[in-house]
């Protein structure tokens, strides 16, 4: 099993793509994927806005929790309206 | 009614499917594409989403209206794409007994919009393209 990964606005052009798979082996917390790809993509990490995250579609912090199937993702604040 | 869309909205049809006999106030908001941000002309936006959530998060802000306010029904419709200027991207109808409830409710759930829905602005200027993130 896998964790799937969306980013979207422009952490989806930081990244490159809007969604990607990891193992989901080595990852406890949402903050530890994040850090993952903060690592890939070093523009993640200091966006200028900050991140919010989502884990199955509900906003989460970085502590929550993750399990295997997981759907993760990442964005910057919303702006729609 | 809660709707992604990304086709032009229709508010009419809106209006009609959620006015009921026993309303006495019908509160239509719109938010439509405006040809400049921040001193900028703008030429056209496009707006992207997180689907799924995005509409949980707006049937959310109906279910909180409809606890908060003394309103029967609320539609809420955004548009997705792109959007040329003077376009409505978002629509919100509130219909209660009377207009108070229904213009608190209304304005209520544009702001919440603003604040939740994982939707996101992409302004197109002459010279590039910004994405907009959080409200100014």
């Amino acid at each position: 099993m896998s964790l799937r990964i969306l980013f979207f606005a422009s952490l989806a052009d930081i990244a490159g793509t809007r969604e990607t798979f990891v193992d989901a082996a080595g990852f406890t917390t949402v903050r530890s994927v994040f850090e993952k790809f903060a690592k890939d993509f070093p523009k993640l990490g200091n966006h200028r806005t900050g991140i919010l995250f989502a884990v199955n579609s509900e906003f989460a912090g970085p502590e929550s929790p993750i399990q295997d199937g997981d759907e993760i993702a990442f964005f910057p604040p919303v702006s729609g309206g | 009614m809660f709707q992604l869309v990304r086709n032009p909205i229709d508010v009419r049809k809106i209006t009609d499917e959620i006015q009921k006999p026993e309303d006495g106030a019908v509160v239509v908001f719109e938010g439509v594409v405006r040809n400049n941000a921040m001193g900028k002309a703008v030429r056209f936006l496009e707006y992207d989403a997180y689907e799924p959530m995005a509409l949980k998060k707006l049937e959310e802000i109906g279910s909180l209206a409809r606890r908060e306010f003394e309103i029967r029904d609320m539609a809420i419709v955004h548009r997705l794409g792109h959007m040329d200027i003077g376009e409505c991207s978002t629509v919100i109808v509130v219909a209660s007994a009377h207009r108070g409830p229904a213009f608190d409710a209304c304005r209520f759930a544009i702001d919440k919009i603003k604040e939740i829905v994982p939707i996101w602005k992409r302004e197109f200027y002459e010279d590039g393209e910004v994405w907009i993130e959080g409200t100014h």
